[in-house]
């Protein structure tokens, strides 16, 4: 896993340097995250890739929500949905769509895995009503 | 090292000069006239302080609407987030929401996108089916209206701007008991992620937009004088 406090020797990686450059002088686009943008890292990392990010605007101006939410049986709740790979290869979840013939094919690993290192799973960019949220 | 210094020096100074002189510059040399190069300073407008400029005229601790975020942070592009890796390969290969949003009727909070309002007209065209493009939406259009307890304006709620997105069974009878008085709903559930705060407060307009659910006014509401 990634931990900056385990790097002891002098030459600092030029991720830790970017990370650090992040968080200190670009503090205004921290949590700016696109209103329901969603972070599914239950797998990802741990299976060494980075965290997925799935934003909800880019979808609904192609789909209506039931698409999803009804014909393909995505759970509206956080954590309700075990999604793998294994799983999408074998055409559940988003390999639905994602099969190179509805939209592109599951070769491009770093669209959807796209997320920084250390994300937490939830919904994101909900500035205003974001709640503890069972849903 | 030091070989390539060299070259590297004289080619800086190179575009330096080439920079500094520039055609009207070189013209006006070449005339010699003073007056010339005079008039066209004069014609040039003042230097006008764009918005962005007035916007961070003040520097420090006391900028004015420090809680606010303005407008030209909405919507960022994926690498300036805060979620997304910049450094992620597939990162530059994502449509930005603004270049997204630049023809969608625009709302005060959420995306900062009218979703119902862009699909009336138009301006977004999501399919209803999976595979079918033609496919068109089920629409029920009924309105229920809510009576509040409070002081707040009674709750009508449309089955018609709702159905345009959703399957009946997407809240029916899971979250809401299809049923005349068989649904208690409260703010507090909401808020917390209940009932309509199943979409309104993560993906569907958040409840800092009162007055779009909050909408009838009660009959026995006292009237302004």
């Amino acid at each position: 896993m990634f931990n900056p406090l385990q790097n002891t020797n002098r030459r600092i990686s030029p991720s830790v340097l970017f990370l650090v450059a992040v968080t200190f002088l670009l503090p205004a686009s921290s949590g700016m995250a696109e209103y329901a943008d969603v972070v599914l890292n239950r797998h990802a990392e741990a299976e060494g890739v980075r965290p997925v990010i799935y934003p909800h605007w880019f979808h609904r101006i192609r789909f209506r929500c039931k698409v999803c939410h009804h014909e393909l049986g995505f759970e509206m709740k956080v954590g309700a949905n075990d999604i793998t790979m294994a799983a999408i290869l074998d055409g559940k979840f988003c390999g639905m769509c994602h099969n190179e013939e509805t939209a592109w094919g599951l070769e491009h690993c770093h669209r959807c895995h796209s997320g920084l290192p250390g994300l937490k799973t939830g919904i994101r960019g909900g500035d205003k009503a974001g709640g503890p949220g069972d849903y | 090292m030091r070989t390539v210094t060299i070259p590297f020096l004289f080619a800086v100074t190179l575009l330096a000069v080439t920079l500094c002189v520039t055609p009207s510059q070189t013209q006006a040399a070449a005339a010699g006239v003073g007056a010339d190069a005079k008039a066209t300073e004069a014609s040039q407008p003042p230097p006008v302080a764009t918005p962005e400029q007035a916007a961070t005229k003040a520097k420090g601790a006391n900028t004015f609407n420090r809680l606010m975020k303005p407008k030209s942070e909405r919507n960022p592009a994926q690498a300036a987030d805060g979620i997304h890796d910049p450094d992620n390969p597939g990162t530059p290969q994502l449509q930005p929401p603004k270049e997204a949003f630049s023809s969608l009727a625009t709302s005060n909070a959420g995306n900062y996108i009218n979703w119902v309002q862009s699909l009336k007209t138009n301006a977004v065209s999501p399919r209803y089916d999976r595979l079918d493009p033609n496919a068109e939406a089920l629409i029920l259009d009924l309105d229920i209206v809510r009576e509040v307890k409070g002081s707040m304006p009674d709750v009508v709620y449309p089955h018609d701007r709702h159905t345009a997105w959703l399957d009946c069974s997407n809240c029916h009878p899971d979250i809401f008991i299809p049923e005349k008085g068989k649904n208690t709903i409260s703010m507090a559930q909401i808020l917390m992620g209940q009932k309509c705060g199943v979409c309104h407060g993560k993906v569907a307009f958040p409840v800092s937009e009162c007055r779009l659910c909050h909408s009838k006014p009660k009959a026995t509401a006292a009237k302004p004088k």
